[in-house]
């Protein structure tokens, strides 16, 4: 299997490295399309954002103050997105743990995806602390703060960062050619998925553990002492509706990328993610109705925020959990879409609910982000999809690997 | 006589609180010193007013002065900020108006420096809770974490500070008193170990109880703080936030942070164990999900 267009460059037997790379670098695919015409002059405004945040401080582009010193960077960038690329350490459970081979097509890009998100929802982590070159602090030991959730979850993130380059590294040896390199690294993936895997537990969970010294900060339908628990288990079917969800574009998008035999596989696996999805749904609406239940908090259900919250219980939990059942047992692959497209806003809700919305939901002033929090949090998104794209079009990670990487 | 002083406030549960709470974050001072936690006692029924110890703690600190405009009224929230550690406030109460200074409360087991990943924020053995240039990233999980909203940060700076109290640290290794204790007229400001103040404030309050509500704020809030109040009113009177809980903050995380290590122990056998155990299926499992 090999294509020969533009996009499925050949392998670099014997070719000089150098060379090669540079090649490489050349823009592959149409430029002037609707994608790019609408996210240069964005990321173009974002970087002049940027410069004017690290020369004039964070309050010149944020809405951030005293009261609240988290926004959307924080909530949105970092929970959110960590949230999202948590489809990673799931797919590679099925594959690699429980060996379920049916879903091996989709584990690079994948893991590509979630390396890229934690890479740059640290890179956006960098634009939010007010000293970034004190970052190197924790890590290299002339303070550890280890009483510190925040402490762990660095840690966690430059681990796991390792840990998926290294699950990704045997798709850059195939492009560049490199086939000693790409063995030993092929043999070191199942030591760093389980570390991943595990890594991602703890800091999925961690994330959320940010949040329980603010007992009194978070609105009480939002606090509870199994904040950690409830982020882990969403963080499952937010990652795997994100896989969906950016599954159904990239067939699309990188259609000369994958074979027949790939896209007949794919509803296949959108059949299967959808069944994984269900239950765990169904798992996390459960525990949520014994938190609530535990925290003693019917009175707040009449109130505004109380609306809001049954919104979100009904409207993202409960409903994405019927469709994705619903699409599962009649093999409908629209509706497993939708219901993957309203999970994805369902924990994007959950999480603002509790970084930013339930956050001190009764101060005098609310916060609300500001349009230049946003054209960066939309920088920031927009370079990580380059990126991907410039990966995909170049190296194997919907296409099949080059015939000598075959044979293990 | 000292002895049974000392169990008595053992049994009143004043160090009970911090001791009680089991075993200690890496955030508050070790275990083995046996040295007193420094505090500060500020009697409501004493203090006038009169912004002395915001002038002195500007002076002290390297803060803009304050604007002599800027005086405490009843119905109006002075907060503390970037460029002031302390403020007083006026609070119309069923006593009259009385006045309630505000600074950082520099908590026993502080949520402040138990967040701090870089140990910027620290609980330092004598008692005050200071903050450290160097080591600061500026995450501001500190202002997250703080029940007290203390901690305040530059915004407008390239190279922003964290800002609040600490007690004038500087001077209080000095042997010298913090600057606004130093400088307030009225006497309403005492500085001591905790445990001296606490002594003092229950004498104070024993000894004239029409004057003073019988409570100390402080003694339990928050597992304990180093700045202590007492009031001829009750304290919600005063603007106080009654919702803090009376255990210690870093405690809420512990649970989290102790099942760290049994997860890094266990998940990674049980991963490798499922592995091999479905191994075998990869051949035969194309319809695994029917």
């Amino acid at each position: 299997m090999n294509h020969r267009d533009y996009s499925t460059p050949p392998d670099n037997d014997g070719r000089p490295i150098g060379k090669f790379l540079v090649t490489q670098l050349r823009p592959r695919g149409r430029i002037l399309t609707v994608f790019n015409m609408i996210s240069v002059p964005i990321m173009t405004l974002g970087i002049a954002l940027i410069v004017i945040r690290f020369v004039k401080g964070i309050g010149a582009v944020t809405n951030l103050s005293q009261e609240v010193p988290w926004g959307l960077w924080i909530g949105f960038d970092v929970v959110t997105g960590v949230a999202f690329a948590g489809g990673a350490y799931v797919v590679t459970f099925l594959v690699y743990i429980l060996n379920m081979e049916k879903y091996r097509p989709i584990v690079r890009v994948t893991v590509l995806n979630g390396f890229l998100a934690y890479v740059f929802y640290a890179g956006a982590l960098l634009l939010d602390l007010g000293k970034p070159w004190n970052v190197v602090n924790p890590i290299i030991g002339n303070s550890f703060g280890v009483s510190s959730v925040l402490f762990l979850v660095a840690w966690h993130f430059l681990l796991y960062m390792i840990a998926q380059l290294i699950e990704f590294s045997p798709a850059i040896a195939e492009w560049i050619g490199a086939r000693k390199a790409r063995r030993i690294l092929s043999g070191m993936t199942l030591a760093a998925v389980i570390f991943g895997i595990t890594l991602s537990t703890l800091h999925q969970s961690g994330l959320g553990a940010l949040y329980l010294m603010a007992r009194e900060k978070i609105h009480p339908l939002w606090y509870s002492e199994f904040i950690p628990i409830l982020f882990f288990v969403s963080s499952i079917f937010a990652g795997l509706s994100m896989v969906i969800f950016e599954g159904s574009i990239s067939q699309k998008v990188f259609f000369d990328q994958m074979n027949a035999e790939r896209h007949r596989a794919h509803d296949g696996i959108l059949h299967g993610l959808s069944k994984i999805c269900t239950l765990t749904l169904l798992v996390y609406f459960f525990m949520q109705v014994v938190v609530f239940v535990h925290g003693k908090h019917w009175e707040l259900l009449a109130t505004r925020m109380g609306a809001w919250y049954l919104t979100e219980m009904i409207g993202f939990v409960l409903l994405p959990m019927i469709l994705y059942f619903y699409s599962y047992r009649t093999r409908n692959i629209t509706l497993i879409k939708i219901a993957a497209l309203v999970t994805m806003i369902g924990v994007i809700i959950n999480r603002l609910n509790i970084t930013v919305i339930g956050f001190k939901w009764d101060a005098a002033s609310h916060y609300v982000p500001s349009w230049m929090e946003i054209v960066v949090t939309l920088t920031v998104l927009f370079v990580e999809i380059w990126i991907f794209r410039w990966i995909v079009r170049r190296m194997p990670v919907l296409r099949e690997p080059p015939a000598w990487a075959k044979e293990h | 006589m000292g002895i049974n002083r000392r169990n008595f406030f053992r049994a009143v549960g004043l160090t009970g609180a911090a001791l009680g709470t089991g075993i200690e974050l890496s955030a508050s001072p070790p275990k083995g010193s046996e040295k007193e936690m420094l505090g500060i006692l500020y009697d409501s029924t004493r203090c006038i007013g009169c912004q002395s110890c915001e002038l002195a703690c500007a002076l002290a600190n390297g803060l803009p002065e304050p604007d002599p405009e800027d005086y405490p009224v009843p119905g109006i929230l002075r907060k503390t900020n970037e460029t002031r550690r302390s403020v007083i406030n006026a609070f119309e109460t069923s006593r009259g108006e009385v006045y309630v200074k505000h600074q950082c409360m520099h908590c026993n087991q502080p949520a402040c420096a138990s967040a701090c990943l870089t140990r910027a924020m620290y609980k330092t053995e004598e008692g005050p809770v200071i903050w450290r240039d160097e080591k600061c990233m500026g995450c501001r999980y500190c202002m997250v974490s703080c029940p007290f909203d203390i901690p305040k940060f530059e915004y407008n700076s390239p190279n922003p500070d964290i800002v609040k109290c600490n007690m004038c640290f500087d001077r209080v290794k000095e042997g010298e008193l913090p600057a606004c204790v130093a400088d307030c007229p009225a006497e309403a400001l005492t500085f001591g170990t905790r445990r001296e103040l606490l002594t003092e404030a229950r004498r104070r309050i024993n000894a004239d109880p029409d004057t003073y509500y019988n409570g100390i704020y402080g003694e339990l809030e928050a597992g304990g703080t180093g700045v202590l109040y007492i009031s001829p009113v009750p304290f919600e009177e005063l603007g106080f936030n009654t919702s803090i809980r009376k255990g210690s903050y870093p405690e809420l995380t512990k649970g989290f942070l102790y099942s760290v290590p049994s997860i890094f122990v266990l998940w990674p056998a049980m991963l490798l164990g499922i592995h091999n155990a479905t191994k075998n299926n990869a051949k035969n499992d194309e319809d695994h999900e029917s």
